[in-house]
């Protein structure tokens, strides 16, 4: 609303810093910084003399303190002799791990019940609008607190395995055991050589992709289609499976056993884990099944139309068609629904998962009274996870969007 | 800017606006209330009926000082705090005492600065086992799934026995007492420790509770008291001196039955100087004569407190042990009122 | 000539459709058993129902409704029906006062009840546009006698703070007329500002010292259950919405530095979990606030669920400003209104009545989050589940209470977000 002003000649005098639009902009901008300033300053003098007043200070220090506390799920090693910031660091991956485990099967269960919410299937669609409704209107709180208990309650004690005519058996041959503690999975371990298979396998992982990339040149070139599905299976197991067995089986299983209180061995995936994993996917999945079935409506029914033409089976219509062009209408949502999941598995307190808000912001703050400083420091972690989030899901975004030439 | 008027909107609006000033006594006489922190909910301590009238062991102790000072047991507000927000809400003047059975220690005297009034009752972190665990004592408890209520002093406790013993377990933090209730029931965790007064109410509630059996151990002291903010020594005074009331009351034989015929005077002259026929002992406290006198008349005295709210005639059935009189061969002790 | 004839003159009967494509039959193999996946679908939900029902079905069906505690609610099953599942919804029965109105005096219930049902008046003119726009006028007081209906006291508390709005409007007005636009808007607040602090209080005294009309003062740590809830989530997205329009329009600005304080206290706001917020509120606020202040814990709660409610609110407005046509922009620039008048007569009525159905859900997600202040120790539905089960009567129940709470919730969201949908039809015709 700039308004050109030929009054170029007239001294400056200070009405004009008000009344003239050019001079007005920055009146306000400085008005309003010295107000922020002020605001800024009358906060941090309170909190000065308010510590003073409480006989506190502000440091960090008691971060390198001893921490006296165990963890049960730790990814990195940690014992209660450590500090009260590798306890931190502890939380955060257990934030990082149930956040990115969560984003993915919300993401897989969210599509299929957008998809299946259209589908013309009367019992699914009514199902899954029952699910979709059930979760989207009660709180998060409830559903997390309510999964874990049905997981305590319906799953067999490690006790149930015991004995000769035992209650409950371990499946798939002995190797997986479900109880309420938590899934109990045979863990790998690494023998000499393994390296190699590992390097194989990952070498054939870079053979699929460069096979793909020339399978669809030529596709392109001379429109042939090769059974490419076969091939890049056999390209999958195939070498690695080979060097495992050239060199003598380096990579053994280590199952679960029953010894004394509890399973051990294997890969324990705790109940805390698994429900609140579980309840952030179904809960967030709710609001994607949202966005998806939005997406695919917004895309005109012509399309449709158009790929029943062409003679495509409804499944592909759906994934080759209909699915990659709702996906720039589904992408913007999702990056903040991929955000909501973040931020609510700050709810692990409520099923005993030691997140960063159970470590940093719950026994850290209890054991050491240094609110302020955890809860600003557990802020700050948080807001750089989401903007991290947010930056790499807006280049992802920025990179699907349609060209507009 | 708009926000700061909204703020001032609110303040101004009255609704709860309070300026706190040096003397917690004043404030409280001038509000008309004491405002007394407690747990969200904790079998036998403190907990809302079904009128949301606030009973329990803690509340007791709320509702004496408040008759002590005010003139009326029920002047309490009584607010509920987590084991995180207790101890800010005290030290920014929320409340005016706690009494969230809170463990007496070091560094929550000197270092959160907070003054602890005197100890209601000995408590000690106890282990809860099933009975056909077959376990005798917490020392074979090597690899075992512990639940533990956070935010208390349990965990640490539990760390250091356990390293102390070269065990392994493997803990389950849980965050309220309910949860953890209903966690071990359901086999998800073998041994449930808490405060051993915890585990005995919460034991007595089962279905069946002889399939259960508490440990022998006593792997910590926990001395529980209500507490206040350090700095303000007549009203630490006040609330140190209402609870060892309370105890002297039931040393001395002074019970809610008794209090109006003795309060007449006696041949015994703590007695007299207790209910303030003799002396002026409330006077010193910047209190009326009779302080003492309506603070066993809100619920009797210690004994009688403890027994109305997790005694034996309770189903929490806590036998008095260490929170006997002296006499009687426990800690509960009272310095002499002279 | 034969009176023979070759062709039928009469039509024969229609003959009844194949069994497959009438009545049940045809509905099921169209809409169940259309394909092979599709009946292996059907089968799955068959079952997930049937596994569903056969566990839920009896729990409910055996439900006691009757007792005291726990225990006797064992015994009247272990009589009645024997070793079966069974619901003991007796404690809702007995606490459902409590979970409804937390502690609030019995004999004051009817002024949740009257401010609940109020609310929808004042909410009316908003859901109806064919209502007479006077009634924005009770819209306006609506928050105020909010105030005064739950908590109680004076009448003249809330009446001086509203005044304080007509203080500033008038100020505005005057300066207004004289000064032009920038003097006004900063007058007008400053007025408000001057009224709130020095004057509101000692006004609100005097007056209730001499004319004492009132109610029976009710404190906040007597609030609880849905009621507290219900105050939060409402009086949240109340107090957002102007504060949301202002980051909305700041964050359009092309004030830098007013820009760059929107949309940093936009970004941080949605980049923290809303329980952080709420630790804010009660563990770090006092610590911000001068030395001795001493907010209640529901006020406080209120202020950071209005800041956490205010940068979504911004997000939602933004929306609806962007979803607005240039030429509105353009044809206000052209009429000579300055920017406020742009805005006010032009840009919000249009960008706000797009944005209602956002609104909504924002609001519906605030409401849920609500329950999150249990983590801060106060006794809203779930944080009062905690509270019933620590007494000795109820020690133990688990379920019934949960069942409860979260049926409360999915009623309420339920029907809001029907009522969303249901606005977002009615805007979609109007715009195309």
């Amino acid at each position: 609303m700039s308004v050109i002003s030929d009054e170029t000649g007239k001294p400056f005098n200070l009405s004009m810093l008000v009344y003239d639009t050019r001079y007005r902009s920055i009146t306000i901008q400085t008005f309003a910084f010295i107000l922020f300033m002020a605001v800024l300053a009358w906060l941090v003098m309170n909190t000065y003399f308010n510590l003073q007043a409480l006989g506190k200070d502000f440091n960090f220090g008691f971060l390198g303190a001893r921490a006296g506390y165990d963890i049960n799920q730790r990814l990195i090693e940690y014992t209660n002799d450590s500090s009260h910031l590798r306890a931190t660091f502890v939380g955060l991956l257990n934030t990082l791990l149930v956040a990115f485990l969560g984003c993915i099967l919300a993401t897989i269960i969210g599509v299929i019940a957008g998809v299946l919410r259209l589908s013309n299937n009367w019992l699914v669609a009514k199902l899954m609008t029952v699910y979709v409704e059930g979760f989207r209107n009660v709180p998060l709180l409830l559903w997390i607190a309510a999964i874990f208990a049905v997981f305590t309650e319906a799953m067999p004690q490690p006790r149930a395995f015991r004995g000769d005519n035992p209650a409950a058996n371990m499946l798939l041959g002995d190797s997986v055991a479900i109880t309420n503690r938590g899934t109990y999975i045979p863990a790998p371990t690494w023998g000499d050589g393994s390296m190699f298979v590992v390097i194989v396998f990952l070498l054939s992982m870079v053979g699929i992709w460069v096979f793909g990339r020339w399978a669809k040149k030529r596709q392109d070139a001379t429109g042939e289609i090769l059974p490419t599905f076969w091939i890049k299976l056999g390209i999958f197991f195939l070498p690695a499976l080979l060097v495992f067995f050239i060199l003598g089986r380096p990579i053994g299983l280590d199952y679960p056993e029953l010894k004394g209180f509890n399973f051990s061995g294997g890969i324990h995936m705790r109940n805390s884990l698994l429900a609140l994993w579980l309840a952030l996917s179904l809960y967030t999945g709710a609001f994607i099944a949202e966005n998806v079935r939005g997406g695919i409506l917004a895309i005109s029914k012509g399309q449709t139309e158009a790929a029943n033409a062409l003679g495509l089976r409804s499944g592909r219509t759906m994934s080759l068609v209909i699915l990659p062009q709702a996906l720039r209408v589904i992408i913007p949502p999702l990056i903040s629904q991929y955000l909501n999941l973040t931020k609510n598995s700050s709810l692990a307190i409520a099923v005993g998962y030691m997140d960063l808000r159970a470590t940093l912001g719950g026994i850290t703050l209890n054991q050491t009274g240094r609110e302020l400083e955890a809860m600003l420091l557990m802020m700050v972690i948080y807001l750089v996870l989401s903007l991290l989030i947010s930056g790499a899901m807006n280049i992802y975004n920025s990179s699907v969007k349609l060209k507009e030439r | 800017m708009k926000k700061s008027v909204f703020i001032g909107a609110l303040t101004a609006a009255g609704l709860a606006a309070g300026f706190a000033s040096a003397g917690t006594l004043e404030d409280v006489q001038a509000a008309g209330s004491l405002k007394c922190g407690v747990t969200t909910g904790l079998v036998g301590f403190a907990a809302p009926d079904a009128n949301g009238e606030w009973e329990g062991f803690d509340v007791s102790v709320c509702r004496a000082v408040a008759a002590a000072v005010l003139g009326d047991g029920t002047a309490v507000e009584f607010v509920p705090t987590t084991g995180q927000t207790r101890f800010t809400a005290l030290a920014s003047g929320e409340i005016d005492l706690l009494a969230r059975n809170t463990t007496w220690t070091f560094s929550r005297d000197v270092d959160l600065k907070f003054t602890f009034v005197g100890v209601n009752y000995y408590d000690g972190q106890g282990f809860m086992v099933r009975k056909d665990l077959g376990v005798s004592s917490a020392t074979e408890l090597d690899g075992a799934t512990v639940c533990i209520q956070t935010g208390t002093t349990t965990e640490l406790n539990l760390a250091d026995y356990f390293k102390s013993n070269n065990m392994s377990y493997e803990p389950v933090p849980i965050e309220t007492n309910a949860e953890a209730q209903q966690q071990y029931l359901a086999g998800a965790c073998d041994v449930y420790t808490t405060d051993a007064s915890g585990l005995a109410a919460t034991r007595a509630t089962f279905e069946d509770a002889d399939a259960h059996v508490l440990l022998p151990e006593i792997i910590s002291k926990e001395p529980l008291g209500p507490l206040v903010r350090h700095g303000d020594d007549q009203w630490a005074d006040i609330a140190r001196w209402t609870l060892n009331a309370l105890i002297t009351a039931e040393e001395i034989g002074v019970t809610s039955a008794n209090l109006e015929e003795m309060a007449k005077g006696t041949n015994n002259p703590e007695i007299n100087r207790l209910l303030g026929t003799e002396g002026d002992l409330g006077g010193m406290l910047g209190l009326d004569a009779e302080w003492a006198k309506r603070a066993i008349a809100v619920g009797g005295n210690y004994g009688e407190i403890y027994a109305a709210n997790i005694g034996e005639g309770t189903p929490i059935a806590l036998a008095r042990g260490l929170n006997a009189q002296w006499t009687q061969g426990g800690l509960i002790y009272s310095p002499p009122f002279r | 000539m034969s009176d023979k004839s070759f062709v039928r003159t009469e039509m024969l009967g229609e003959q009844a459709p194949p069994l497959t494509e009438v009545g049940i039959v045809k509905w099921m193999r169209a809409n169940l058993f259309s394909s092979v996946s599709n009946s292996i679908l059907t089968l799955i939900g068959i079952y997930a129902i049937y596994y569903l029902a056969s566990h839920l079905v009896p729990w409910f069906w055996y439900s006691i409704w009757n007792a005291g505690s726990l225990s006797e609610c064992r015994e009247i099953r272990e009589a009645a029906y024997g070793d079966v599942p069974s619901a003991c919804f007796a404690v809702i029965t007995e606490r459902w006062n409590q979970l409804l109105f937390g502690f609030y005096p019995q004999h004051l219930y009817w002024r949740p009840v009257l401010a609940f049902v109020l609310l929808f008046v004042a909410l009316a003119p908003v859901l109806f546009n064919n209502l007479p726009r006077k009634m924005f006028i009770f819209s306006a007081i609506y928050p105020f006698l909010l105030v005064w209906l739950i908590w109680g006291g004076t009448i003249w508390g809330p009446m001086a703070v509203a005044a304080g709005f007509v203080v500033g409007w008038y100020a505005a007005k005057i300066l207004g007329d004289r000064f032009g636009a920038i003097a006004a808007v900063g007058g007008g607040i400053l007025a408000a500002i001057i009224w709130w602090m020095f004057l509101a209080g000692p006004i609100a005294g005097g007056l209730s010292s001499v004319l004492p009309i009132g109610i029976e003062a009710v404190t906040s740590k007597d609030l609880g259950g849905f009621m507290l809830s219900v105050i939060i989530g409402v009086t949240g997205i109340a107090l957002s919405l102007p504060i949301g329009i202002l980051l909305a329009l700041g964050r359009q600005s092309n004030l830098f530095f007013i820009k760059s304080i929107c949309v940093g206290f936009i970004e941080f706001i949605r980049g923290v979990p809303l329980i952080t917020l709420l630790f804010t509120a009660s563990l770090l606020l006092n610590y911000f606030l001068p030395p001795g202040t001493n907010f209640d814990i529901v006020l406080r709660v209120i202020i950071m669920v209005t800041l956490f409610a205010a940068a979504y609110m911004a997000e939602v407005i933004r929306g609806g400003l962007a979803a607005l046509p240039r030429g509105q922009y353009e044809a206000a620039d052209a009429l000579g209104l300055d920017y406020w008048k742009a805005q006010q007569l032009i840009i919000m009525p249009q960008a706000l009545k797009i944005s209602i159905p956002g609104i909504v859900n924002t609001f519906i997600g605030l409401f849920k989050d609500t329950v999150l202040v249990v983590f801060i120790g106060l006794l809203d539905p779930l944080g009062l589940t905690g509270a019933i089960r620590a007494t000795t009567e109820w020690n133990g129940i688990y379920w019934e209470l949960f069942v409860f709470v979260g049926f409360l919730f999915f009623i309420c969201c339920f029907s809001m977000s029907r009522y969303s949908m249901y606005l977002e039809q009615k805007l979609r015709t109007d715009h195309r």
